[in-house]
C-alpha cells in the first residue's frame, strides 16, 4: 500500500491531505505515478508540474525518476517557503 | 549529554526565549569562544511602519505556516548535519515555529557554537539558506479575508546554491 500525502497549496487545490493507494504494476517511479494520479482529470493533472510540485519518498526530496516499490510514502507539495 | 541534546532542533507553535536558548547552548558548547544568533520575524507587510503589530493583528493580517512532520525534523537534523561536516562547531540550536503567528512574532531560531567567530558565522548563515529552500514549511498570508500561499524565491535558490562551490574552513 501507497501512503500519499499532499500539503499546502498542492492540499488545497486537490481537495484532500493524504490517501492510501495500491500501485498498480505498470506504475513503477514518482513520475509514473504522477502521471496516472493526472488521469484523474483536473486539478489533479497539477502533480506532473515539475516546476511547482515537489515530491518526497519516506521523506526524502526526490528526482522524478525515482524507483517506487508500492509500500513508500510519499508526498506532494509545493517549493518550501520556510525559514 | 548526548549529542542530540547538542545539535537540536525543535519545530514547535509555542514561542521561544532568545536568552533562555543563549545561555543553553553556552551550556552545551562547554567552553565556546563564539556563539552566533540569527532570528527571523513576521514582517509587517501591510502597514509601512512596521511597528504598530496590534494594529495590523486588527486589520486581519497574519502568517500561517504548515509543515511536514516527520520529515522537517529530519530535513533540519540533515541540514545540521551538513553544517557539522563543514565547520568545527560545539553545538547547534534551530527552532522553528509553525502555526498562526501575527507580525512582529518571532518564528525562527539559529543558534551555533564554536571555538572561532568564523565556523559560527558561516555555519548559521548556511543553516538558514538550506533552511529555506529544504525544510518542509509552507507560509501562507492572510489579509482579512483574503489569503495567498508565498511563492517561494528565486534568490533564496541561489543563496543555498552558493555553498555547493565554497569549501568549509575558509
Amino acid at each position: 500500500m501507497l501512503n500519499l500525502q499532499y500539503f499546502a497549496s498542492v492540499r488545497e487545490q486537490l481537495g484532500r491531505e493524504s490517501e492510501q493507494l495500491d500501485l498498480p504494476a505498470d506504475v513503477t517511479t514518482v513520475a509514473d505515478l504522477a502521471a496516472w494520479l493526472a488521469e484523474r482529470g483536473a486539478p489533479w493533472t497539477l502533480l506532473t508540474d515539475t516546476q511547482q510540485v515537489l515530491v518526497a519518498v519516506d521523506q526524502e526530496v526526490v528526482d522524478r525518476a525515482q524507483t517506487l516499490t508500492g509500500q513508500e510514502e510519499v508526498a506532494f507539495f509545493p517549493p518550501m517557503t520556510g525559514g | 549529554m548526548s549529542a542530540q541534546e547538542i545539535f537540536d532542533v525543535r519545530v514547535q507553535t509555542a514561542d521561544f526565549d532568545v536568552a533562555h536558548e543563549y545561555q543553553g547552548i553556552i551550556a552545551d558548547a562547554g567552553n565556546p569562544g563564539a556563539v552566533v544568533m540569527f532570528s527571523g520575524l513576521v514582517r509587517d507587510v501591510a502597514s509601512g511602519s512596521g511597528i504598530d503589530g496590534q494594529a495590523s493583528a486588527a486589520a486581519g493580517q497574519s502568517l500561517t505556516l504548515e509543515h511536514y512532520p516527520g520529515m522537517t525534523e529530519k530535513a533540519l537534523r540533515d541540514i545540521v548535519e551538513q553544517a557539522r561536516a563543514r565547520w568545527p562547531l560545539q553545538a547547534v540550536r534551530v527552532v522553528h515555529r509553525v502555526g498562526k503567528l501575527l507580525p512582529h512574532d518571532q518564528i525562527v531560531l539559529v543558534l551555533t557554537a564554536s571555538a572561532h567567530r568564523e565556523a559560527a558565522f558561516a555555519a548559521a548563515e548556511f543553516i538558514m539558506d538550506y533552511l529555506k529552500t529544504s525544510a518542509p514549511f509552507w507560509k501562507k498570508q492572510r489579509f482579512g479575508e483574503q489569503s495567498e500561499w508565498v511563492a517561494s524565491r528565486q534568490s533564496d535558490y541561489q543563496r543555498a546554491a552558493r555553498w555547493e562551490n565554497k569549501s568549509g574552513d575558509e
